[in-house]
Protein backbone atom coordinates (compact mmCIF):
# COMPACT_ATOMS: atom_id res chain seq x y z
CA UNK A 1 0.00 0.00 0.00
CA UNK A 2 2.67 2.51 -1.11
CA UNK A 3 -0.22 5.40 -1.40
CA UNK A 4 -0.61 5.38 2.41
CA UNK A 5 3.50 7.00 2.40
CA UNK A 6 1.68 9.81 0.45
CA UNK A 7 -1.64 9.81 1.78
CA UNK A 8 -0.89 9.59 5.62
CA UNK A 9 2.12 11.83 5.76
CA UNK A 10 -0.62 14.01 4.04
CA UNK A 11 -2.87 13.71 6.66
CA UNK A 12 -0.59 14.15 9.61
CA UNK A 13 0.32 17.67 7.75
CA UNK A 14 -3.39 18.77 7.67
CA UNK A 15 -3.77 17.73 11.06
CA UNK A 16 -0.74 19.72 12.10
CA UNK A 17 -1.81 22.39 9.79
CA UNK A 18 -5.34 22.42 11.37
CA UNK A 19 -3.79 22.62 15.24
CA UNK A 20 -1.62 25.35 14.39
CA UNK A 21 -4.96 27.45 12.93
CA UNK A 22 -6.87 26.39 16.04
CA UNK A 23 -4.30 27.46 18.41
CA UNK A 24 -3.56 30.64 16.45
CA UNK A 25 -7.30 31.32 16.28
CA UNK A 26 -7.91 30.54 20.11
CA UNK A 27 -4.86 32.87 21.34
CA UNK A 28 -5.67 35.48 18.53
CA UNK A 29 -9.16 36.23 20.76
CA UNK A 30 -10.80 34.91 17.92
CA UNK A 31 -13.07 32.35 20.83
CA UNK A 32 -13.30 34.93 23.36
CA UNK A 33 -16.64 35.91 23.47
CA UNK A 34 -18.59 32.97 21.93
CA UNK A 35 -21.97 34.15 22.73
CA UNK A 36 -22.02 37.22 21.38
CA UNK A 37 -20.53 36.38 17.81
CA UNK A 38 -23.46 34.27 17.14
CA UNK A 39 -25.71 37.55 16.84
CA UNK A 40 -23.87 39.53 14.60
CA UNK A 41 -25.05 38.37 11.34
CA UNK A 42 -28.59 39.91 12.52
CA UNK A 43 -27.43 43.42 13.52
CA UNK A 44 -25.54 44.48 10.32
CA UNK A 45 -27.83 46.90 8.22
CA UNK A 46 -28.43 46.45 4.96
CA UNK A 47 -28.63 49.47 3.72
CA UNK A 48 -29.32 50.24 0.00
CA UNK A 49 -27.76 53.19 -1.84
CA UNK A 50 -30.18 56.02 -1.71
CA UNK A 51 -31.45 56.69 -5.02
CA UNK A 52 -29.91 53.46 -6.10
CA UNK A 53 -32.78 51.64 -8.66
CA UNK A 54 -34.36 48.96 -6.49
CA UNK A 55 -33.95 50.62 -3.35
CA UNK A 56 -37.26 50.47 -2.67
CA UNK A 57 -38.66 51.74 1.09
CA UNK A 58 -40.52 48.65 1.26
CA UNK A 59 -37.02 47.09 0.69
CA UNK A 60 -35.88 48.66 3.79
CA UNK A 61 -38.97 48.49 5.84
CA UNK A 62 -39.09 44.95 5.79
CA UNK A 63 -35.46 44.72 6.62
CA UNK A 64 -36.38 47.21 9.98
CA UNK A 65 -39.35 45.29 11.11
CA UNK A 66 -36.98 42.27 10.89
CA UNK A 67 -34.67 43.04 13.38
CA UNK A 68 -34.95 40.76 16.39
CA UNK A 69 -36.43 42.18 19.42
CA UNK A 70 -34.03 43.13 22.10
CA UNK A 71 -31.36 43.36 20.43
CA UNK B 1 -20.98 56.62 5.24
CA UNK B 2 -18.85 57.99 2.23
CA UNK B 3 -15.86 55.64 1.34
CA UNK B 4 -17.47 52.55 1.97
CA UNK B 5 -18.62 51.41 -1.38
CA UNK B 6 -20.35 48.63 -2.07
CA UNK B 7 -20.27 45.14 -1.27
CA UNK B 8 -19.32 43.50 -4.73
CA UNK B 9 -22.68 41.43 -5.43
CA UNK B 10 -21.81 41.26 -9.65
CA UNK B 11 -20.57 37.57 -9.37
CA UNK B 12 -22.28 36.65 -6.60
CA UNK B 13 -25.45 37.49 -8.61
CA UNK B 14 -24.07 35.16 -11.97
CA UNK B 15 -23.05 32.26 -9.62
CA UNK B 16 -26.50 32.61 -8.10
CA UNK B 17 -28.07 32.43 -11.46
CA UNK B 18 -26.48 29.48 -13.08
CA UNK B 19 -26.85 27.68 -10.04
CA UNK B 20 -30.71 27.81 -10.71
CA UNK B 21 -30.33 26.93 -14.56
CA UNK B 22 -27.28 23.88 -14.35
CA UNK B 23 -29.23 22.71 -11.44
CA UNK B 24 -31.89 22.31 -13.81
CA UNK B 25 -29.99 20.92 -16.42
CA UNK B 26 -28.42 18.41 -14.34
CA UNK B 27 -31.68 17.56 -12.86
CA UNK B 28 -33.01 16.76 -16.72
CA UNK B 29 -30.07 14.78 -17.04
CA UNK B 30 -30.79 12.58 -13.90
CA UNK B 31 -34.23 12.05 -14.83
CA UNK B 32 -33.26 10.52 -17.78
CA UNK B 33 -31.02 8.36 -16.94
CA UNK B 34 -33.72 6.58 -14.46
CA UNK B 35 -35.70 6.26 -17.31
CA UNK B 36 -33.15 4.88 -18.98
CA UNK B 37 -32.86 2.03 -16.47
CA UNK B 38 -36.72 1.33 -16.83
CA UNK B 39 -36.62 1.54 -20.70
CA UNK B 40 -33.24 0.67 -21.79
CA UNK B 41 -34.24 1.74 -25.29
CA UNK B 42 -34.05 5.20 -24.04
CA UNK B 43 -29.93 4.89 -25.02
CA UNK B 44 -31.40 5.43 -28.47
CA UNK B 45 -28.34 3.24 -29.93
CA UNK B 46 -26.58 6.65 -29.98
CA UNK B 47 -23.38 5.66 -28.20
CA UNK B 48 -23.14 9.57 -26.62
CA UNK B 49 -26.50 9.24 -25.21
CA UNK B 50 -25.93 6.31 -23.40
CA UNK B 51 -26.26 5.23 -19.97
CA UNK B 52 -22.29 5.10 -19.50
CA UNK B 53 -21.50 8.40 -20.65
CA UNK B 54 -24.50 10.49 -19.53
CA UNK B 55 -24.45 8.81 -15.92
CA UNK B 56 -20.90 11.26 -14.88
CA UNK B 57 -22.23 14.06 -16.90
CA UNK B 58 -25.29 14.01 -14.38
CA UNK B 59 -23.50 13.29 -11.18
CA UNK B 60 -20.32 16.60 -12.35
CA UNK B 61 -23.93 18.60 -13.47
CA UNK B 62 -25.51 18.62 -10.05
CA UNK B 63 -22.46 18.60 -7.59
CA UNK B 64 -20.23 21.06 -9.18
CA UNK B 65 -21.95 22.90 -12.05
CA UNK B 66 -25.35 23.43 -9.41
CA UNK B 67 -23.60 22.43 -5.96
CA UNK B 68 -20.54 24.43 -7.13
CA UNK B 69 -22.07 27.83 -8.18
CA UNK B 70 -24.04 27.27 -5.15
CA UNK B 71 -20.93 27.54 -3.07
CA UNK B 72 -19.39 30.54 -5.22
CA UNK B 73 -22.27 32.23 -4.96
CA UNK B 74 -23.02 32.04 -1.21
CA UNK B 75 -19.23 32.28 -0.16
CA UNK B 76 -18.52 35.56 -1.58
CA UNK B 77 -22.08 36.81 -0.43
CA UNK B 78 -21.30 35.84 3.43
CA UNK B 79 -17.89 36.62 3.23
CA UNK B 80 -18.30 39.70 2.33
CA UNK B 81 -21.12 40.70 4.55
CA UNK B 82 -19.79 39.31 7.56
CA UNK B 83 -16.62 40.87 7.23
CA UNK B 84 -17.21 44.09 6.24
CA UNK B 85 -15.30 44.18 3.08
CA UNK B 86 -15.50 44.24 -0.79
CA UNK B 87 -14.35 41.08 -2.33
CA UNK B 88 -10.61 40.80 -2.95
CA UNK B 89 -9.15 40.48 -6.47
CA UNK B 90 -11.87 41.03 -8.10
CA UNK B 91 -10.70 40.76 -11.72
CA UNK B 92 -9.99 37.14 -10.23
CA UNK B 93 -13.36 36.68 -8.89
CA UNK B 94 -14.61 37.80 -11.81
CA UNK B 95 -11.93 34.77 -13.65
CA UNK B 96 -13.26 32.49 -11.28
CA UNK B 97 -16.96 32.85 -12.99
CA UNK B 98 -16.15 32.20 -16.25
CA UNK B 99 -13.38 29.74 -15.61
CA UNK B 100 -16.34 27.59 -13.46
CA UNK B 101 -18.87 28.20 -16.43
CA UNK B 102 -15.70 26.98 -19.19
CA UNK B 103 -15.43 23.66 -17.01
CA UNK B 104 -18.58 23.02 -16.70
CA UNK B 105 -19.59 23.24 -20.62
CA UNK B 106 -16.13 21.40 -21.27
CA UNK B 107 -17.08 18.82 -18.91
CA UNK B 108 -20.84 18.37 -21.09
CA UNK B 109 -18.96 17.93 -24.03
CA UNK B 110 -15.98 15.89 -23.24
CA UNK B 111 -18.04 13.56 -21.13
CA UNK B 112 -20.75 12.54 -23.14
CA UNK B 113 -17.93 12.20 -26.14
CA UNK B 114 -16.57 9.51 -24.28
CA UNK B 115 -13.37 11.62 -22.84
CA UNK B 116 -13.20 10.16 -19.46
CA UNK B 117 -10.23 9.15 -16.90
CA UNK B 118 -13.00 6.87 -15.09
CA UNK B 119 -12.43 8.54 -11.98
CA UNK B 120 -16.02 8.49 -9.98
CA UNK B 121 -16.28 12.51 -9.31
CA UNK B 122 -13.51 13.07 -10.97
CA UNK B 123 -14.17 11.74 -14.28
CA UNK B 124 -12.87 14.75 -16.55
CA UNK B 125 -9.52 14.66 -18.67
CA UNK B 126 -6.43 16.45 -17.20
CA UNK B 127 -6.63 19.68 -19.71
CA UNK B 128 -10.08 20.69 -17.67
CA UNK B 129 -8.44 19.43 -14.70
CA UNK B 130 -5.58 21.72 -15.00
CA UNK B 131 -8.52 24.57 -15.66
CA UNK B 132 -9.95 23.43 -12.59
CA UNK B 133 -6.95 23.99 -10.37
CA UNK B 134 -6.20 27.49 -11.51
CA UNK B 135 -9.38 27.73 -11.15
CA UNK B 136 -9.80 27.08 -7.68
CA UNK B 137 -6.65 29.22 -6.36
CA UNK B 138 -8.28 32.04 -7.78
CA UNK B 139 -11.28 31.09 -5.77
CA UNK B 140 -8.72 30.86 -2.92
CA UNK B 141 -7.28 33.68 -3.31
CA UNK B 142 -10.21 35.78 -3.61
CA UNK B 143 -11.69 34.03 -0.37
CA UNK B 144 -8.37 34.41 2.05
CA UNK B 145 -7.89 37.51 0.63
CA UNK B 146 -11.31 38.94 1.49
CA UNK B 147 -10.91 37.13 4.72
CA UNK B 148 -7.52 38.65 5.47
CA UNK B 149 -8.55 42.42 4.52
CA UNK B 150 -11.96 42.01 6.96
CA UNK B 151 -13.09 44.82 9.39
CA UNK B 152 -14.50 42.52 12.04
CA UNK B 153 -11.95 41.43 13.99
CA UNK B 154 -14.26 37.94 14.47
CA UNK B 155 -14.35 35.81 11.73
CA UNK B 156 -17.85 34.28 11.57
CA UNK B 157 -17.94 30.56 11.72
CA UNK B 158 -19.82 29.92 8.26
CA UNK B 159 -16.34 31.41 6.71
CA UNK B 160 -14.35 28.62 8.76
CA UNK B 161 -16.03 26.25 7.06
CA UNK B 162 -16.28 28.29 3.86
CA UNK B 163 -12.28 27.95 4.19
CA UNK B 164 -11.71 24.36 5.07
CA UNK B 165 -13.86 23.41 2.01
CA UNK B 166 -11.50 25.62 -0.30
CA UNK B 167 -8.14 24.05 0.86
CA UNK B 168 -9.08 21.21 1.29
CA UNK B 169 -10.83 20.42 -2.38
CA UNK B 170 -7.40 22.19 -3.88
CA UNK B 171 -5.43 19.62 -2.01
CA UNK B 172 -7.96 16.56 -3.10
CA UNK B 173 -8.25 17.42 -6.60
CA UNK B 174 -4.50 17.73 -7.23
CA UNK B 175 -3.42 14.41 -5.26
CA UNK B 176 -6.47 12.93 -7.26
CA UNK B 177 -5.95 13.99 -10.45
CA UNK B 178 -1.97 13.48 -10.85
CA UNK B 179 -1.82 11.71 -13.40
CA UNK B 180 0.39 11.34 -17.44
CA UNK B 181 -1.01 12.28 -19.95
CA UNK B 182 -0.56 10.16 -22.96
CA UNK B 183 -2.78 12.43 -25.53
CA UNK B 184 -5.03 15.78 -25.30
CA UNK B 185 -7.77 14.03 -24.29
CA UNK B 186 -6.08 10.85 -22.34
CA UNK B 187 -4.33 10.19 -19.60
CA UNK B 188 -3.15 7.38 -17.00
CA UNK B 189 -3.56 7.91 -13.07
CA UNK B 190 -0.13 8.62 -11.37
CA UNK B 191 -1.40 5.40 -9.37
CA UNK B 192 -1.99 1.79 -10.07
CA UNK B 193 -4.55 -1.16 -8.78
CA UNK B 194 -5.32 -0.53 -5.05
CA UNK B 195 -3.37 2.01 -4.68
CA UNK B 196 -5.06 3.94 -7.00
CA UNK B 197 -8.65 2.98 -5.36
CA UNK B 198 -7.41 4.26 -2.16
CA UNK B 199 -6.32 7.89 -3.57
CA UNK B 200 -9.79 7.81 -5.48
CA UNK B 201 -11.92 6.85 -2.45
CA UNK B 202 -9.72 9.01 -0.04
CA UNK B 203 -10.74 12.25 -2.79
CA UNK B 204 -14.35 10.97 -3.13
CA UNK B 205 -14.87 10.97 0.08
CA UNK B 206 -13.55 13.54 1.39
CA UNK B 207 -14.91 15.82 -1.53
CA UNK B 208 -18.05 14.62 0.23
CA UNK B 209 -17.37 15.51 3.52
CA UNK B 210 -15.71 18.81 2.42
CA UNK B 211 -17.63 20.16 -1.04
CA UNK B 212 -21.00 18.82 -0.48
CA UNK B 213 -21.20 18.77 3.06
CA UNK B 214 -18.37 21.55 5.57
CA UNK B 215 -19.01 24.35 1.85
CA UNK B 216 -22.82 23.61 2.51
CA UNK B 217 -22.93 23.59 6.45
CA UNK B 218 -21.12 27.64 6.14
CA UNK B 219 -24.22 27.90 3.79
CA UNK B 220 -26.27 27.07 6.92
CA UNK B 221 -24.87 28.56 9.63
CA UNK B 222 -25.64 32.00 7.51
CA UNK B 223 -28.39 31.66 6.08
CA UNK B 224 -30.57 30.09 8.69
CA UNK B 225 -30.09 32.33 11.67
CA UNK B 226 -30.48 35.18 9.01
CA UNK B 227 -33.96 33.93 7.38
CA UNK B 228 -34.97 32.54 10.86
CA UNK B 229 -33.91 36.15 12.56
CA UNK B 230 -32.59 34.59 15.34
CA UNK B 231 -28.83 33.78 16.18
CA UNK B 232 -27.73 30.13 15.94
CA UNK B 233 -28.97 28.23 18.81
CA UNK B 234 -25.22 27.81 20.26
CA UNK B 235 -22.45 29.99 18.71
CA UNK B 236 -20.29 27.77 20.97
CA UNK B 237 -21.68 24.58 19.64
CA UNK B 238 -20.89 25.57 16.07
CA UNK B 239 -17.57 26.31 16.80
CA UNK B 240 -16.80 23.05 18.39
CA UNK B 241 -18.57 21.63 15.42
CA UNK B 242 -16.59 23.14 12.82
CA UNK B 243 -12.80 22.05 14.78
CA UNK B 244 -13.87 18.01 15.53
CA UNK B 245 -15.70 18.00 12.13
CA UNK B 246 -12.18 18.99 10.13
CA UNK B 247 -9.97 17.17 12.66
CA UNK B 248 -11.87 13.90 12.09
CA UNK B 249 -12.93 13.84 8.42
CA UNK B 250 -10.04 12.62 7.24
CA UNK B 251 -9.99 9.17 7.04
CA UNK B 252 -13.53 7.55 6.44
CA UNK B 253 -12.65 6.89 2.77
CA UNK B 254 -11.84 3.38 3.26
CA UNK B 255 -15.51 2.42 4.19
CA UNK B 256 -16.15 2.54 0.18
CA UNK B 257 -13.72 -0.20 -0.31
CA UNK B 258 -14.58 -3.02 2.23
CA UNK B 259 -14.04 -6.23 1.29
CA UNK B 260 -11.25 -5.21 -1.55
CA UNK B 261 -7.86 -5.73 -2.02
CA UNK B 262 -7.61 -2.95 0.39
CA UNK B 263 -5.85 -4.14 3.67
CA UNK B 264 -7.83 -4.91 6.18
CA UNK B 265 -6.88 -2.96 9.11
CA UNK B 266 -7.21 0.25 6.07
CA UNK B 267 -11.15 -0.95 5.98
CA UNK B 268 -11.71 -0.87 9.57
CA UNK B 269 -10.06 2.43 10.34
CA UNK B 270 -12.25 3.72 7.66
CA UNK B 271 -14.80 2.51 9.41
CA UNK B 272 -14.09 3.92 12.72
CA UNK B 273 -13.66 7.35 11.76
CA UNK B 274 -16.88 7.17 9.98
CA UNK B 275 -18.71 6.04 13.34
CA UNK B 276 -17.08 9.18 14.68
CA UNK B 277 -18.22 11.28 12.85
CA UNK B 278 -21.59 10.78 13.41
CA UNK B 279 -20.83 12.74 16.57
CA UNK B 280 -20.30 16.29 15.24
CA UNK B 281 -22.71 15.68 12.22
CA UNK B 282 -25.70 15.46 14.90
CA UNK B 283 -24.28 18.08 16.92
CA UNK B 284 -24.36 20.65 13.84
CA UNK B 285 -27.60 18.93 12.90
CA UNK B 286 -29.10 19.82 16.25
CA UNK B 287 -27.69 23.38 16.36
CA UNK B 288 -29.45 24.19 13.25
CA UNK B 289 -32.55 23.04 13.81
CA UNK B 290 -32.63 24.34 17.72
CA UNK B 291 -32.29 27.13 16.03
CA UNK B 292 -36.17 27.94 15.10
CA UNK B 293 -36.54 27.16 19.43
CA UNK B 294 -39.22 29.98 20.41
CA UNK B 295 -39.70 30.67 16.06
CA UNK B 296 -41.26 27.09 15.36
CA UNK B 297 -44.32 29.13 14.38
CA UNK B 298 -42.30 30.81 11.29
CA UNK B 299 -42.42 27.34 10.12
CA UNK B 300 -46.06 27.54 9.13
CA UNK B 301 -45.68 30.64 7.23
CA UNK B 302 -42.22 30.53 5.47
CA UNK B 303 -41.40 28.20 2.83
CA UNK B 304 -37.95 28.93 2.49
CA UNK B 305 -37.66 28.25 6.77
CA UNK B 306 -39.14 24.93 5.55
CA UNK B 307 -36.29 24.39 3.08
CA UNK B 308 -33.66 25.13 5.59
CA UNK B 309 -35.41 23.00 8.38
CA UNK B 310 -36.31 20.00 6.12
CA UNK B 311 -32.42 19.87 4.70
CA UNK B 312 -31.23 19.65 8.10
CA UNK B 313 -33.59 16.66 8.69
CA UNK B 314 -31.88 14.81 5.32
CA UNK B 315 -28.70 15.72 6.91
CA UNK B 316 -29.06 13.66 10.15
CA UNK B 317 -30.59 11.35 8.36
CA UNK B 318 -28.07 10.86 6.27
CA UNK B 319 -25.01 11.25 8.29
CA UNK B 320 -26.71 8.56 10.68
CA UNK B 321 -27.42 6.43 7.67
CA UNK B 322 -23.66 6.79 6.32
CA UNK B 323 -22.09 5.98 9.53
CA UNK B 324 -24.38 2.65 9.96
CA UNK B 325 -23.82 1.77 6.34
CA UNK B 326 -19.84 1.71 6.89
CA UNK B 327 -19.78 -1.02 9.50
CA UNK B 328 -18.81 -4.00 7.81
CA UNK B 329 -21.62 -6.08 8.76
CA UNK B 330 -24.01 -3.82 7.23
CA UNK B 331 -21.99 -3.12 4.59
CA UNK B 332 -21.43 -6.43 3.06
CA UNK B 333 -25.28 -5.81 2.83
CA UNK B 334 -25.95 -2.63 1.22
CA UNK B 335 -22.52 -2.71 -0.63
CA UNK B 336 -22.87 -2.30 -4.91
CA UNK B 337 -26.63 -2.34 -3.46
CA UNK B 338 -29.08 0.66 -4.84
CA UNK B 339 -29.43 0.99 -1.03
CA UNK B 340 -25.92 2.93 -1.90
CA UNK B 341 -27.85 5.25 -4.28
CA UNK B 342 -30.52 5.84 -2.09
CA UNK B 343 -28.32 7.13 0.79
CA UNK B 344 -26.08 9.69 -1.72
CA UNK B 345 -29.94 10.77 -2.88
CA UNK B 346 -30.79 11.68 0.89
CA UNK B 347 -27.89 13.90 1.14
CA UNK B 348 -27.84 15.28 -2.30
CA UNK B 349 -31.15 15.74 -2.95
CA UNK B 350 -32.82 16.70 0.97
CA UNK B 351 -29.53 18.11 2.39
CA UNK B 352 -27.26 19.74 -0.52
CA UNK B 353 -30.40 20.07 -2.51
CA UNK B 354 -32.53 21.92 0.20
CA UNK B 355 -30.69 23.77 1.76
CA UNK B 356 -29.23 24.98 -1.68
CA UNK B 357 -32.82 25.71 -2.66
CA UNK B 358 -33.54 27.39 0.90
CA UNK B 359 -30.55 29.99 0.52
CA UNK B 360 -31.10 30.86 -3.41
CA UNK B 361 -34.59 31.95 -2.72
CA UNK B 362 -32.89 34.21 0.45
CA UNK B 363 -30.72 35.51 -2.13
CA UNK B 364 -32.66 36.24 -5.30
CA UNK B 365 -34.62 38.80 -4.18
CA UNK B 366 -32.12 41.01 -2.54
CA UNK B 367 -29.34 40.37 -4.73
CA UNK B 368 -32.07 42.20 -7.47
CA UNK B 369 -33.92 44.47 -5.25
CA UNK B 370 -36.78 43.14 -4.45
CA UNK B 371 -38.48 41.90 -0.84
CA UNK B 372 -39.43 38.17 -1.30
CA UNK B 373 -39.75 35.95 -4.77
CA UNK B 374 -42.45 36.87 -7.16
CA UNK B 375 -44.83 34.12 -5.67
CA UNK B 376 -44.44 32.72 -2.51
CA UNK B 377 -46.82 30.31 -3.15
CA UNK B 378 -45.09 29.12 -5.60
CA UNK B 379 -41.90 28.35 -3.69
CA UNK B 380 -44.21 26.54 -1.39
CA UNK B 381 -45.38 24.49 -4.18
CA UNK B 382 -41.86 23.71 -5.14
CA UNK B 383 -41.10 22.91 -1.41
CA UNK B 384 -44.05 19.89 -1.18
CA UNK B 385 -43.52 18.55 -4.13
CA UNK B 386 -39.82 18.38 -3.78
CA UNK B 387 -40.28 17.19 -0.53
CA UNK B 388 -42.63 14.18 -2.00
CA UNK B 389 -40.21 13.78 -4.88
CA UNK B 390 -37.18 12.65 -2.40
CA UNK B 391 -39.69 10.58 -0.15
CA UNK B 392 -40.86 8.82 -3.22
CA UNK B 393 -36.88 8.40 -4.92
CA UNK B 394 -34.92 7.27 -1.53
CA UNK B 395 -37.70 4.94 -0.14
CA UNK B 396 -37.90 3.26 -3.32
CA UNK B 397 -34.10 2.60 -3.62
CA UNK B 398 -33.87 1.96 0.03
CA UNK B 399 -36.62 -0.74 -0.31
CA UNK B 400 -34.80 -1.90 -4.00
CA UNK B 401 -31.20 -1.77 -2.15
CA UNK B 402 -32.22 -4.38 0.77
CA UNK B 403 -33.84 -6.84 -1.82
CA UNK B 404 -31.16 -6.87 -3.80
CA UNK B 405 -28.82 -7.35 -0.89
CA UNK B 406 -31.07 -10.21 0.49
CA UNK B 407 -31.49 -11.66 -2.91
CA UNK B 408 -27.73 -11.77 -3.87
CA UNK B 409 -26.48 -13.36 -0.75
CA UNK B 410 -29.74 -15.84 -0.84
CA UNK B 411 -27.64 -19.84 -0.98
CA UNK B 412 -30.27 -22.89 -0.95
CA UNK B 413 -30.05 -25.99 0.95
CA UNK B 414 -27.71 -27.92 -1.63
CA UNK B 415 -25.16 -24.48 -0.91
CA UNK B 416 -26.34 -22.90 -4.80
CA UNK B 417 -27.53 -19.36 -5.04
CA UNK B 418 -30.97 -19.30 -4.89
CA UNK B 419 -31.26 -16.22 -7.18
CA UNK B 420 -29.69 -15.57 -10.73
CA UNK B 421 -28.59 -11.71 -11.05
CA UNK B 422 -30.86 -11.02 -13.89
CA UNK B 423 -33.80 -12.32 -11.43
CA UNK B 424 -32.95 -9.39 -8.90
CA UNK B 425 -32.99 -6.68 -11.81
CA UNK B 426 -36.50 -8.22 -12.62
CA UNK B 427 -36.99 -7.59 -9.07
CA UNK B 428 -35.57 -4.30 -8.99
CA UNK B 429 -38.00 -2.65 -12.01
CA UNK B 430 -40.84 -1.66 -10.17
CA UNK B 431 -38.93 0.17 -7.49
CA UNK B 432 -36.80 2.16 -11.12
CA UNK B 433 -40.30 3.42 -11.83
CA UNK B 434 -40.70 4.96 -8.39
CA UNK B 435 -37.88 6.63 -8.82
CA UNK B 436 -38.23 8.13 -11.95
CA UNK B 437 -41.43 9.29 -10.48
CA UNK B 438 -39.85 10.52 -7.58
CA UNK B 439 -37.21 12.29 -9.98
CA UNK B 440 -39.70 13.99 -12.31
CA UNK B 441 -41.33 15.74 -9.06
CA UNK B 442 -37.87 17.10 -7.98
CA UNK B 443 -37.31 18.04 -11.70
CA UNK B 444 -40.61 19.86 -11.46
CA UNK B 445 -39.98 21.76 -8.71
CA UNK B 446 -36.55 22.85 -10.02
CA UNK B 447 -38.47 24.11 -13.38
CA UNK B 448 -41.51 25.86 -10.74
CA UNK B 449 -37.77 27.82 -9.55
CA UNK B 450 -36.42 28.98 -12.39
CA UNK B 451 -39.74 30.16 -13.83
CA UNK B 452 -39.57 31.84 -10.42
CA UNK B 453 -36.47 33.56 -10.86
CA UNK B 454 -37.00 34.64 -13.86
CA UNK B 455 -40.16 36.60 -13.24
CA UNK B 456 -38.60 38.02 -10.11
CA UNK B 457 -35.75 38.86 -11.88
CA UNK B 458 -37.45 40.83 -14.91
CA UNK B 459 -37.63 44.51 -14.94
CA UNK B 460 -35.47 44.54 -11.70
CA UNK B 461 -32.44 46.49 -10.77
CA UNK B 462 -29.30 45.43 -10.15
CA UNK B 463 -28.57 46.36 -6.15
CA UNK B 464 -25.37 46.67 -4.93
CA UNK B 465 -25.80 46.89 -1.03
CA UNK B 466 -23.33 49.33 0.85
CA UNK B 467 -21.01 48.56 3.55
CA UNK B 468 -21.99 49.40 6.54
CA UNK B 469 -20.33 52.36 8.10
CA UNK B 470 -16.90 51.54 10.50
CA UNK B 471 -18.85 52.90 13.61
CA UNK B 472 -21.10 49.58 13.27
CA UNK B 473 -18.49 47.28 12.93
CA UNK B 474 -18.08 46.46 16.28
CA UNK B 475 -15.12 44.93 17.12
Amino acid sequence: MESLYLLVPLSVAFVLLIGWVFRRALTGGQFDDLERHGHSILEEDEPLRDGEPGSSTAALDLNQESRPSGT
Amino acid sequence: MAGNGNYNYTVVRQFTVMTVIWGVVGMLVGVVIAAQLLWPELNLDLPWFSYGRLRPLHTNAVIFAFGGCALFASSYYVVQRTCHVRLFAEKLASFTFWGWQAVIVLAAVTLPLGYTSGKEYAELEWPIDILIALVWVAYAVVFFGTVFKRRIEHIYVANWFFGAFILTVAVLHIVNSAAMPASFWKSYSAYAGAQDAMVQWWYGHNAVGFFLTAGFLGMMYYFVPKQAERPVYSYRLSVVHFWALIFTYMWAGPHHLHYTALPDWAQSLGMLFSLILLAPSWGGMINGIMTLSGAWHKLRTDPILKFLVVSLSFYGMSTFEGPMMSIKTVNALSHYTDWTIGHVHSGALGWVGFVTMGCMYHLIPRLFGRTEMYSMRLVNAHFWIATIGVVLYITAMWIAGVMQGLMWRGVSADGTLTYTFVESVKATYPFYAIRLAGGVLYLAGMLLMLYNMVKTITGAKSVEALIPAPAVAHA
